[in-house]
């Protein structure tokens, strides 16, 4: 037990430092950077409950495509030279701070709601509707649950998500005009007989090519 | 003490797993350029020790004494990291990989799902690398690797869903337990090709290797970089080839089984025959880089998007009605 004590402290350690970190660091790439560590400590956390099978997905999901598509626009759109202006209170940062006030202390209260109601009602925590047996990996009872008790709530979140992709592709979406598009069909289906013709040049003439 | 030992053992086990793995990938290289001459009617290595089987280390050697130079401009720590990262991610996934029933480091529940996302995280490696070199090459091929990477991870998911439907279980054990009457490659032969050609674009691999596509990027991402740090590019990439190799050996080929389960063939151990898979596929990836030109971006992407996904989806439809149908699907 002290040895996942002490993994448990490492790792959330790193959490609350790299989360910290994504703050108040001065580079945007490095923020990202920050953010992934985050992410990769939080999954471990996830494993050390015994989550495996969510800890993977966290990794697979967020570290390998999420922070990607995050670096990857930070990079392509080259904010990293500009300056983060946190702690200098000149202009921009000004009007931030109340935002983030209001936000925080809004989560700050749902999770004191949570937890109290966790430590003053016990059996609050008891309330799920499904238990978990231990007999069986929970890939199998994530699924055994996920497919029957809540597949409404799991075939609707999953609408909303493609809605939600439809909907950044119709934004992004240009026709643009005197753009060449290749067919691929027409590329493979040409033969030397139709694509080279041999004429005749009569000199000082020359010949008129209709293209 | 107890406790002490416990850790001793473990770290035996470790060095046991990572020094064949780091041998092989020197010796993987000497036969890749071997393959890649002879398929041009070249020589190849053949100077250094038997056959030029020493090549691999007389390289090693040069790139540890040559001098490691980090750009001014560069981000030294991102640049430093980078290499590190790609060779770190490219081992650490070969704690799972099992060599026979119970030869195995960690034989977890989701072992497939760890190897997916430890590949996935290879990506930040050359992203980082190509981002701290402050350069233009190293950048563009970076962002290409990350775009091209990002595409293959996602038909390479859906292959393994293919594989997962036939088997009901994530752990990479129980997978190979399940080809014991057919390999996983005569069903789903259509989603084995697929797997290879993915795993190619996913290890930057000929005909998909635009990150370091030397006629336009110099050499992409690693132009920065010079002597062990290069070096350990390299072995990391090589690293990964191989685990690609193991993982498509594994989800189809049956991983430690051996092919006719037959008196002479039960004698040889598991761990042989994996490793006669893993190079036959290995052999292969080389054949490919010698016979295939390099492919365009657009058509890359385009292979990725519009013709893997939409086929690994409908095969995945296609085979859990199979199971369904006939009542074949694994129970717990």
């Amino acid at each position: 037990m002290v040895a996942h004590a002490i993994f448990f402290y490492v790792f959330s350690i790193i959490a609350v430092i790299s989360a910290i970190m994504v703050t108040v660091s001065k580079n945007t790439v490095h923020s990202v950077f920050f953010l992934i560590l985050d992410f990769i400590s939080i999954s471990c956390l996830f494993i050390m409950i015994g989550a495996e099978f969510l800890g993977m997905i966290m990794l697979i999901v967020y570290v390998g495509a999420v922070a990607v598509l995050f670096l990857f626009v930070v990079m392509m759109l080259n904010v990293a030279q500009q300056k983060n202006k946190w702690f200098n209170s000149e202009t921009t940062s000004s009007a931030h701070i109340p935002v983030g006030l209001i936000i925080s202390t809004i989560i700050f209260f749902e999770l004191i709601i949570v937890v109290g109601g966790w430590k003053y009602k016990p059996e609050l925590s008891d309330q799920n509707t499904t238990k978990i047996s231990n007999e069986i990996s929970n890939t199998h009872s994530l699924g055994q649950i996920l497919y029957t008790d809540y597949i409404h709530i799991f075939q609707i979140s999953g609408m909303i998500l493609l809605i939600a992709m439809i909907g950044a592709i119709v934004l992004t979406f240009r026709q643009r005009d005197g753009v060449k598009t290749q067919s691929y069909l027409k590329q493979i289906s040409r033969e030397r007989s139709e694509g080279i013709e041999v004429l005749e040049v009569p000199s000082n003439k020359g010949v008129k090519i209709d293209d | 003490m107890e406790y002490i030992n416990l850790v001793f053992e473990e770290i035996y086990k470790i060095l046991f797993l990572l020094v064949p793995v780091l041998v092989s990938v020197a010796m993987i290289v000497w036969l890749d350029r071997r393959v890649w001459a002879f398929v041009q009617k070249r020589q190849g290595p053949n100077v250094v020790g038997p056959f030029g089987l020493l090549q691999s280390l007389a390289d090693a050697l040069k790139y540890i004494f040559k001098e490691i130079i980090i750009p001014a401009s560069s981000n030294k720590i991102i640049f430093i990291l980078a290499p590190i990262i790609t060779m770190t991610l490219a081992l650490i996934a070969w704690a799972v990989i099992p060599f026979g029933e119970e030869k195995v480091l960690a034989n977890i529940n989701v072992g497939i799902l760890y190897i997916f996302a430890v590949s996935s995280l290879g990506v930040y490696g050359i992203i980082m690398g190509g981002w701290a070199s402050n350069s233009k090459y190293p950048f563009l091929g970076s962002i290409r690797s990350a775009a091209q990477m990002v595409s293959y991870e996602v038909s390479i998911g859906i292959i393994i869903i293919n594989v997962l439907l036939c088997v009901g279980s994530l752990n990479l054990s129980d997978i190979v337990l399940a080809q014991q009457n057919i390999w996983f490659i005569i069903p789903l032969f259509p989603m084995f090709v697929i797997f290879f050609i993915s795993a190619l674009a996913e290890t930057n691999r000929p005909p998909f290797d635009l990150p370091e596509a030397e006629a336009e990027l110099v050499a992409g991402y690693q132009t920065e970089y010079s002597g062990m740090m290069y070096a350990m590019f390299w072995l990391g990439e090589y690293a990964n080839i191989l685990l690609m190799c193991a993982l498509g050996s594994i989800l189809f080929l049956g991983g430690w089984l051996s092919p006719i389960d037959l008196y002479p063939f039960n004698l040889i151990p598991g761990a042989i025959w994996l490793i006669l898979k893993i190079l036959l596929l290995f052999v292969l990836f080389a054949l490919v880089k010698a016979v295939v030109p390099r492919y365009r971006y657009d058509q890359l992407m385009r292979l990725g998007w519009k013709i893997f996904l939409p086929l690994s989806l409908t095969y995945v439809v296609l085979t859990a009605s199979y199971l369904f149908y006939f009542n074949l699907l694994p129970t717990i």
